[in-house]
Formats: structure tokens, C-alpha cells, sequence
């Protein structure tokens, strides 16, 4: 496919790979913020190919792994009501709630359907009248103007029986967040190539300046993840802290109006629970009150409930890049695919997740885990 | 969260604590072992079972015989490619080739569903007709139940199978050598996609089709011309990944494959992009892998390659001392370490 | 997060936030939605994240990875890279 497969070059990841040993002089300390990009690295096995200086830590893009357990306990407790068809992207459904998870549900006769877009849901709630169609809308920036363009339609067409319950999350205040911890290890940051699509980067111009960070916004193709990985090195090396663009075919400064506007629209930024990090301010979307109607944790009077999440789940560590998943003491043990723990074991995205499929043999025959 | 304990150690269930069957325990990956490890095997405790094949291998009134059984539920039950019935034949007739058996006779059981359309029962009973001609086997023996309306996915079909063993030949992971090849006999991951392509809230249009197909006369083919077949496993569920990782832990031998050689359409490669697949633990209905000495490679290619069904056959790895795990050297030359998925694959959107 | 992936543009209809797109990925094709790319035009790539256009790729700026890989010194070598999808081991 073109755009795809020219970047699965083997001789110029080679080539990248040695520019990238021949500039790094001292260990460095990068995060790879988005959950893609951990499972581009961990598929292609592009830190075989990295000096043993450079270590890279596996972000919190992941909107499977941030959404909270309480939020996966609302939703599986609107997936479980008779009149309701609850929606989602295939990966939420095996996201563990306290109880029990959304194939759970399904398996205990809730209408749950796996959906490809948020959109689809105009439609299956136009032919349900009778039912409530509900959209579990978690995501990054990247999703939130599939899930506002849903909402906005919604209303313009005057389809009622339609909700979304709302989980969105914001790249910019956890990437603060990391950075103003004590424990902070992150050097340089490669950015979701893709969220920037959406909102540019403008936004983290002044991040890269408060914390003295290059960040480079980075793609998810081998090459991609490799060239961002050298821009990164180089600014490390230099003693710079820019914010550079590696994925200048998708990225726009400005990143794409259109879709800022609708965003801008239908949601408002609220404070979010991320899991296993907590509340950080400022970090998600609700909807606006124009919108609330749309919104189904009032739809369905779920908005007052809480849960406690795991105490031997240290997600919230590997999130923020402070432990490698094998370091914990629950990974592969407690805390497997089919039983997760924590949402990092659930998406194929999640740091855990993909460690375990991918490196879990070679752990072992290390004596690692 | 504080009651999950550590289920290997000490757990009242017999497979891992989910309290009722979810799909992911038919998805042939780790959930459905379990339930076989845990579950199944301990209950009907028997050396035959024990093998771990495709069907049990078995010596009766002076004849070797393979005997396999499946069952079948698919949906849509029409699509690209194939149906219920296409693949319930094939599907038995593959898990006898698997054996090394000539299929002989199967036998089919219908589960219908009340108010399905007779003339959808007819398509489906033509298309067990014909599938079993091109087979070359004869259905013999059969079964009809009807269950209530909304019970049933409209046909659920159940087929077994006998085969004869006309060789002296082990063909199963136990024969398995270091220094053997690994062929592949065409391209994978077309059934999967082909049903995800009408699954609903997914569909996309495509030209891709199931590649449902008899592995029987190829397999025979390569029996009769003397290649000494060490293994055969045909990738259903699960798909190429899964197939190679069961051979590696039965055998703890090593097996490197190159992603690079692998056959994958471009399509079916596009459709996985977009859904978030890797085309390695896709469902294929047509396709098998034959596990024999370096030395036959050249002639069982050769052999594969002039069978319709098996036209497509490329070598794709080998297997080596140590460590009962699959290796995939990718496409930019790094290596990773094959694991089995846990149910199906879900659309990785986010 | 957000599985985005090019694909090519083959069709399109409707208007507006209803302007949807036929697009074309390695043979397979999907309804994609264009109202956050409204200058999207047929034969165009845009990148596409659970059925929205996100973005179109800029064809230009997609060889300068390859650019980049020249300024290495591998001239030579790269010198069959091109970024239309043709290369192959």
C-alpha cells in the first residue's frame, strides 16, 4: 500500500539505525507517547535496532488503557439495560469493570455490537426507535471529531434516542503531568503523529520550552518512529528543545481547522480521571451543556457512580513510563490478556499487552519475568 | 479487585474465572486451549486425545484409520468464496488430510433453525452435494433437529469423518526434526477477511474470497510420490501463528518464519491495515503447512505447486534445536517472538 | 492510539458533513467520511481514523523522509527508493 509499505524499508531502517548510533553519545530517555507507535516498536522490534544508550518509555496513548474503572462500570451498566444497543470500538470490550467486562455483558444477552465508526450509530438508532443507541466514546484528540460530527448530526437531524458516554482525554496536560513529576525520567518526547493531525502543534511550543524537552511529532510507520527517534537524539545531543515535525505528510502546523471547529462545537475541556494516574485538570472533553442531552452518563443517572481501581496494578507507573511492564509484580501472573488487571493488558495497544505477546518468550528465557 | 488470585496456584474453577463461556473461548486462541486443557482433556482422559491432533489415528480390524468430527456455525452463512455447507465438507476433510487418511465417508448432522427458508436449506444441502463430489468423499449417515425460532443462527451443521491411512508414515508434531522446512500452500488470511467483510458495523467492499477449499488430494499427492511428510496442520482459527506456535510447544523445537515470504494479497493486507489485524492469526479454510526433511522441500514444492488448491505453495521458514518457540524475522529484519492471542482479533481502532 | 491509515480516494458524493468518499485501501474498499476535509478531491490520499478523514497526505512531503535518508550519504544504495509504494526487498 502506498504510504505504508515504502516506510517497512529494511535498508533504510538500517540506515536510519546507524545514523542513529553514530549521533548518540550519552543514554537518553524518550517516550513514545502514543499506544500506536508502542505497537509499530514492539511489532517491528525497532528497539533491536536502537543503542543500548537510548531507552524508550511507552506513554499513556492509549485511550483502551486511560479510561477509568468506573467509567468501563457505567458502561457496563448502560450496556446492560433491555432497551439499550451500546456501541463501541472492539477493543473496549474486554476492558475489565469491577465486576465483570463488556463481552460479559453481551454473553449475558446485552445488545453489544463491535462498531468501525461512532457514525454508523445514526443509522442503527434511526431503524431502533424504539431502543437506545449508545456510543462508548473514548478517545485522544484524533476521535473526538468522529464523536462530535456523530452528536452534531444527531442533533440536526433530530435523532433522540441517541447518547454517547463520553471518556475523552487530552495529550497536552499528561504530557505536563509526566514532566512535572518528581520522578520524571522523560528526556524527549516523540508526539502522536496523528492527534497532531487534528490539532497541530502549536500547543506544544510552550511546553518544550517550560520543561526544556525536544519534541518531535512523529508518524507510525517503521521509518516514521525511526526518523523521529534520530530528530530526537539530535536535539538531545545539541542541548536544543524544539518542537519538530517528522510527519510533515499529515501533520500540518496548524492541523485541521475543520475539525477543531465541530470539536469546539460539541465538547468542552473538563477534568478527567485517567487510570491508574488519577485526576489530572484540565486533561479531557465533556460535552457542552448545549450537547447534554446527548450525553448518556445523565441519560441513564450513572454520573454519581465511583470505583476503587486495583492496588497490585501499577499501570499507572507504566503509563507514565516510571516501570516496564514485566516489572510488575501481577505481569503474566495475575494479570494476563484473557484476565486483565489493568487496561494496559487489555488493547493491543497497551504497553503491557504488547509485551506480553511480544516479549514474554524471550523474557522468560532471560529469567525476566 | 482484591479476590482475583493467581488461578495456576489455587482456583475453585476449572478454567480461569470467567463464569460463563464468552466467544472468546471458541476463538481459537488461549482462552479455547485452556478450556481444552482444563476442561476437556482431564474429562475424557484417553491416549488418542492425548495426541493432540486433528483427528484420532487408530488401528481397526486390521485397517489404520483417521477419525475426526467439527462443527460448524458461521455468518453470514453465504459468502464470497464458500458457505456452511463448503465448509463443513472441507473443513472435516482437511482435519482427515491432516492425518495423512484418504477421507472416505462423512457423516452430517443439520441444525435448523424454525422459519428458515427452505430454498436457503436447499442451497446449503447443493452445496454439501457438490463439495463432497469435488472431495471425492460420500456422506453416508446424517441427522435433522429443529430448535425453537431465535435458538439457532438459522443452520448449524455438524460433520465426522473417516479416513484411511494407506502408508506407514507418523505425521504428526511428535515427527517432527530440527533442520526440517516449514511450507506454507498459498496465501493466508483470506477467509477472515472475507467474513469480516460482511460482518455488520465493519463491512467493506472487497473481491476477496473465502479460500475454503480439499487439501486431500494435494496432501495424497505428496504421499503417493513418497515425500516423507513429518507434520500437516491446516490453519483454520487462529490462523498461520497460532498452528506454528501449538507445533513449537508440543515439540520445543524452534521454528523461524520470514514475514517476507509469507503470502499475503495486497487486500487482504489493505483490510488489515484499516481494522488493526495481523494477517497471521486470521481464520483460512484452504490452507496448511507441511513440515518435512530440507532434502524433499524442492520435490513437495514442486508436488504443491501443480495441485490446484496448493498452487501457491512457498517455503517460509525451518525449524531448529531449542526453545519451543516461533520466531518472525519482519520485513526490516528485526526478530520478535511469536505469542498466541487470547480469543479472536478485535478491530484495533484506537 | 488512533489507528489513522492513507488510503486513496475513488469516489465521492453527497455535500458538506454528509460528503462521503469511497476510498481505496490495497484493493479494499470502505465509506469514509470527508466533512473535515472538505478540498479532498478523487485520487487524492487522506488518512483515514474509524471512518473520518483526517487528513489528505501531502504527496510532496511524503518523499522527504526518503530526503533524509539521502542527506546520510546512502545516495547510491537508496537510489531505487521511492516513496510509491513499489519498493520492496
Amino acid at each position: 500500500m502506498k504510504y505504508s509499505s515504502e516506510y517497512r524499508d529494511a535498508k533504510a531502517a538500517q540506515t536510519l539505525s546507524q545514523e542513529i548510533h553514530r549521533i548518540t553519545t550519552r543514554p537518553w530517555t524518550l517516550m513514545e507517547i502514543c499506544g500506536g507507535q508502542t505497537h509499530a516498536i514492539v511489532k517491528f522490534g525497532l528497539d533491536e535496532l536502537l543503542p543500548k544508550q537510548i531507552e524508550l518509555v511507552h506513554g499513556p496513548g492509549c485511550p483502551v488503557c486511560v479510561t477509568p474503572l468506573e467509567l468501563i462500570d457505567k458502561a457496563v451498566q448502560i450496556a446492560a439495560r433491555p432497551e439499550v444497543i451500546f456501541c463501541s470500538f472492539g477493543d473496549m470490550l474486554r476492558v475489565p469493570g469491577s465486576e465483570v467486562d463488556l463481552f460479559g455483558i453481551k454473553a449475558k444477552g446485552g445488545d453489544v455490537r463491535i462498531l468501525y465508526t461512532p457514525l454508523d450509530c445514526l443509522k442503527i438508532a434511526k431503524e431502533n426507535p424504539t431502543k437506545q443507541v449508545v456510543f462508548f466514546a473514548v478517545g485522544f484528540e484524533t476521535t473526538a471529531p468522529a464523536h462530535a460530527m456523530a452528536v452534531y448530526q444527531a442533533k440536526q437531524q433530530g435523532i433522540h434516542n441517541f447518547s454517547i458516554l463520553v471518556s475523552h482525554v487530552l495529550v497536552p496536560p499528561a504530557m505536563e503531568a509526566i514532566l512535572g513529576s518528581s520522578a520524571n525520567r522523560v528526556q524527549g518526547f516523540l508526539a502522536a503523529g496523528h492527534v497532531c493531525a487534528i490539532m497541530g502543534y502549536e500547543e506544544y511550543i510552550p511546553i518544550a520550552a517550560k520543561y526544556k524537552v525536544p519534541i518531535v511529532v512523529t508518524g507510525f510507520e517503521p521509518l516514521d518512529i525511526l526518523q523521529g527517534i534520530a530528530m530526537c537524539v539530535k536535539q538531545l545531543e545539541e542541548g536544543r528543545y524544539q518542537v519538530e515535525n517528522q510527519y510533515t505528510r499529515a501533520v500540518p502546523e496548524g492541523g485541521n481547522r475543520a475539525a477543531q471547529h465541530y470539536v469546539k462545537e460539541v465538547f468542552q475541556v473538563v477534568n478527567r480521571k485517567w487510570r491508574g494516574i488519577g485526576e489530572i485538570g484540565h486533561s479531557g472533553l465533556g460535552l457542552r451543556p448545549e450537547y447534554s442531552e446527548f450525553d448518556a452518563e445523565l441519560r441513564f443517572e450513572v454520573s454519581g457512580y465511583t470505583a476503587e481501581e486495583s492496588p497490585l496494578c501499577i499501570s499507572g507507573l507504566i503509563m507514565q513510563g516510571l516501570k516496564k511492564p514485566h516489572e510488575c509484580s501481577a505481569f503474566g501472573k495475575q494479570c494476563t490478556p484473557e484476565k486483565p488487571l489493568g487496561a494496559p493488558m487489555v488493547s493491543n495497544e497497551g504497553a503491557c499487552a504488547a509485551y506480553y505477546r511480544y516479549r514474554r518468550a524471550e523474557l522468560a528465557s532471560t529469567g525476566k519475568v | 479487585m482484591s479476590e482475583i488470585k493467581d488461578f495456576t496456584l489455587n482456583c475453585p474453577l476449572p478454567i480461569s474465572d470467567y463464569p460463563t463461556v464468552t466467544l472468546a473461548h471458541g476463538g481459537g486462541g488461549k482462552l479455547m486451549h485452556q478450556l481444552i486443557e482444563r476442561m476437556i482433556l482431564p474429562a475424557f482422559q484417553s491416549p488418542l486425545l492425548e495426541a493432540r491432533h486433528d483427528g484420532a489415528v487408530f488401528n481397526l480390524g486390521g485397517a489404520r484409520l483417521a477419525f475426526t468430527t467439527d462443527s460448524y456455525v458461521v455468518h453470514p452463512l453465504f459468502f464470497p468464496g464458500g458457505d456452511i455447507g463448503s465448509l463443513a465438507i472441507n473443513g472435516t476433510v482437511n482435519d482427515l488430510s491432516m492425518c495423512g487418511a484418504r477421507p472416505m465417508y462423512l457423516s452430517c448432522g443439520l441444525i435448523l433453525e424454525e422459519g428458515l427458508p427452505m430454498e436457503t436449506l436447499w442451497a446449503v444441502v447443493q452445496s454439501l452435494k457438490q463439495s463432497a463430489e469435488i472431495a471425492g468423499v460420500q456422506l453416508v449417515t446424517g441427522d435433522t433437529k429443529v430448535v425453537d425460532r431465535g435458538k439457532g443462527d438459522g443452520v448449524f451443521i455438524n460433520t465426522a469423518g473417516v479416513g484411511v491411512i494407506e502408508h506407514g508414515l507418523v505425521i504428526a508434531p511428535s515427527a517432527v526434526r530440527a533442520g526440517d522446512v516449514v511450507l506454507l500452500s498459498g496465501d493466508i488470511g483470506r477467509h477472515g477477511i472475507a467474513i469480516m467483510a460482511m460482518r455488520e458495523g465493519l463491512e467493506f467492499e472487497s473481491k476477496i474470497e473465502s479460500d475454503c477449499a480439499p487439501l486431500n488430494h494435494a496432501v495424497l499427492a505428496l504421499i503417493e510420490a513418497g515425500v516423507n511428510v513429518h507434520c500437516l496442520r491446516d490453519l483454520t482459527r487462529g490462523g498461520l501463528g497460532t498452528t506454528l506456535i501449538e507445533i513449537a510447544e508440543a515439540t520445543g523445537l524452534q521454528i523461524t518464519i520470514e514475514e517476507t515470504a509469507i503470502p499475503v494479497r495486497d487486500d487482504v493486507a489493505g483490510a488489515c491495515e484499516v481494522l488493526g489485524f495481523d494477517p497471521l492469526y486470521l481464520a483460512n479454510e484452504g490452507r496448511m503447512i507441511a513440515i518435512l526433511p530440507e532434502a524433499e522441500a524442492a520435490k513437495a514444492l514442486d508436488l504443491l505447486r501443480r495441485s490446484p488448491n496448493t498452487s501457491g505453495a512457498v517455503a517460509i521458514g525451518r525449524v531448529t534445536d531449542g526453545g519451543g518457540v516461533v520466531r518472525l524475522k519482519s520485513q526490516i529484519g528485526t526478530t520478535r517472538v511469536l505469542d498466541m492471542l487470547s480469543g479472536e482479533q478485535l478491530p484495533r481502532i484506537c | 492510539m488512533c489507528l489513522a491509515v492513507p488510503g486513496k480516494i475513488v469516489s465521492i458524493q453527497g455535500e458538506e458533513l454528509l460528503r462521503q468518499a469511497r476510498v481505496d485501501f490495497g484493493g479494499v474498499l470502505k465509506e469514509v467520511n470527508l466533512a473535515y476535509v472538505p478540498e479532498a478531491q478523487v485520487g487524492e490520499y487522506v488518512l483515514v481514523h474509524v471512518g473520518m478523514a483526517i487528513s489528505i497526505v501531502d504527496e510532496e512531503e511524503a518523499s522527504k523522509v526518503f530526503g533524509y535518508l539521502k542527506e546520510m550519504g546512502e545516495l547510491g544504495e537508496l537510489g531505487e527508493l521511492s516513496p510509491d509504494g513499489g519498493t520492496k526487498q
